[in-house]
Order: C-alpha cells, then structure tokens, then sequence
C-alpha cells in the first residue's frame, strides 16, 4: 500500500518560492499563470491492506509532524 | 549559573553559545540530543545551526529528540529556555513557542549585521538592556520570516511577548530594515509565562569587540540577573 502526502503552503502565508516559480514560468512565455504554490511531495509505503487504520495513522502523523499546521495544508491519497 | 547547550546533530552555534556564556563569567555545557535529563541546569539554550540537515522543515525532526522532552519539562517548571536561529525554529515546532518561521521573503540567506530594537523590556531575556539601547548583532538565515496568523499576533502585541523587532540604525521599524519579510519585524518573541524565547539573530556571536559588537551580552546579562533573582527569592 502506498501514501501519498500531499503538503502546501497556507495561503495566507507568503509563498516567495510559487512567486519566483511563476514569474520564470512568464518570462518563459507561459501566459495565464494565475499562481504558483511550491509544497512538498511524501510517498509511504507500508505493510498491510487496512485503508482506513493507514489514513487514520498517518492523517495523525501529518498534522502532527510532516506538515506544519501553522503554515501549511496537506491532502492524503492512498493507493 | 549553569547553562544546558543543546547538540543536535548538525548544530554549529553550540560551541559559540558555550563560549559566550563562560566568557562572561558563567559554566556552561554540552547536552547531546539523546539525553534524557538537563541535569542541574539553570537555564537551556537551543543554539542554532540546521539540525537534523533541516530535513522536512526547520526544527520538525529536533522537536521529537528525547532531550528535547525535557526541554518541554523544563519549560513547563518555568526554567529559562532561550532558542537562537535554528534553535528559535526548534522551540516554535515545539509548540513552546507560537507562530512560525518560513522562507525569507527574497529567497537569499542573509548573513549581515542588524539592529534589533528592544521593544518589551520587562522579560528574564531583555531585563538588563539598556534603555534604548539598539543591539548591532548578526543573523545567518535562511528562513528567518516570522509568520502567525492574525489571532496570534494579536495575543502576542496584547501580552507584550514581541521582545525585539528590526530596525534601522536610528531605531526606526522600516521595511527596509527588516532582512527577511517577518511580520512586523518581529525578530524575537516569548511565550505568554515569559521564560521561554527564540530570536533569529545571534546574540552569542557578539559578546566581544574582537567580534565587531558586544551587544548580544546584555541578552546574557538578562538572563543572568533573572537567574539570581529566582535564586535568592527561592533563598529568601
């Protein structure tokens, strides 16, 4: 079974990184960028078939240590 | 007195904060991230540095550290707990501390000397500073930007928990002089109890004039005399 986290910066927090991103993105000749958010990717592999008990499990770890609740927010997907 | 120094793998300001604390006249030692007790320590200090490599964010990985438990137990005794620079980003992962540090607003690492004026005088870290007096120190940082949401920041300006703020050489809170984007140019803040404090710019790395600046001793010298103070009302 695989986890997949997804984790981005809260949108009242100022995201310098998406800013430069999208503006290279428009010198680059990209038009229409409305915004660029940079985050974090976290892909977990575990023992195991019980959906439920790993989304329970790792929402907790998530919220408690791979994301920041202060700034960040994070989807969870599991494959 | 006697200061805890913290360890973390990849810590690099310890021996700094060691040497400025016996250089003015106090002991201090080494307590390495696997330590589960801070001993007879007075007060801690999370020095800076990128522990842990930085891995996931600054701090996350420092904050689950056993020593670290104690450092929360510490705390919570009402012991003195200062963090510099990364030790400020261990100490708000923590939750000993509110708000965060994020990416400086221009993405550079600024390695320069600041000017924090002091804006709460009354704290066990700000105590002995002379009035307006503006500290010359250093910062090394590259995600120094203090944030919190606007709830936050509201309790921090209403209990007066801002303890420094950048500021030009004549003390004024402009934009320009504020090197990473923080929220009204906090540099420095405490917890609602007062014992526990992070500030991104180094005070230990300007104890001497050899340094460029003895400013950051009067942050010691607070803590100094905060420490006697509790040591002869617990006498008393």
């Amino acid at each position: 079974m695989k986890v997949k986290i997804i984790i981005t910066p809260k949108k009242a927090v100022v995201d310098p990184q998406g800013k430069t991103v999208q503006v290279a993105l428009e010198q680059m000749g990209h038009q229409g960028i409305k915004a660029v958010h940079v985050g974090k990717y976290l892909e977990i592999e575990l023992d195991g078939t019980d959906r439920e008990a790993a989304r329970k499990a790792l929402d907790e770890a998530a919220h408690r240590f791979l994301s920041n609740p202060v700034i960040e927010d994070y989807r969870l997907e599991i494959e | 007195m006697n200061f805890a120094v913290l360890q973390f793998p990849a810590s690099n300001c310890d021996q700094d904060a060691i040497h400025a604390v016996r250089l003015l006249g106090h002991s201090a030692r080494y307590v390495w991230h696997k330590e589960h007790s801070l001993g007879d320590a007075d007060a801690v200090i999370v020095p800076g540095g990128f522990s842990y490599g930085d891995y996931l964010r600054c701090g996350a990985i420092a904050r689950f550290s056993p020593v670290m438990q104690a450092v929360k137990q510490f705390a919570e005794n009402g012991g003195l707990v200062l963090g510099v620079c990364n030790g400020f980003q261990v100490l708000t992962e923590a939750g000993l501390l509110p708000g965060a540090l994020v990416r400086n607003r221009d993405l550079q690492f600024h390695c320069e000397h600041i000017f924090l004026k002091t804006v709460t005088p009354d704290s066990p870290f700000t105590g002995k500073i002379p009035p307006d007096k503006l500290l010359r120190v250093p910062i090394a940082h590259g995600e120094g930007c203090y944030f919190a949401d606007a709830e936050t920041l509201a309790k921090l300006r209403a209990g007066n928990q801002i303890l420094w703020q950048y500021c030009d050489a004549n003390g004024n809170l402009t934009d320009k002089a504020n090197p990473n984007g923080s929220l009204r140019n906090i540099a420095g803040i405490c917890n609602d109890r007062r014992n526990v404090a992070g500030l991104m710019p180094h005070p230990e790395r300007a104890c001497e004039l050899a340094l460029g600046s003895d400013d950051g001793k009067w942050i010691f010298e607070s803590l100094f005399a905060a420490l006697q103070n509790k040591a002869t009302a617990k006498a008393a």
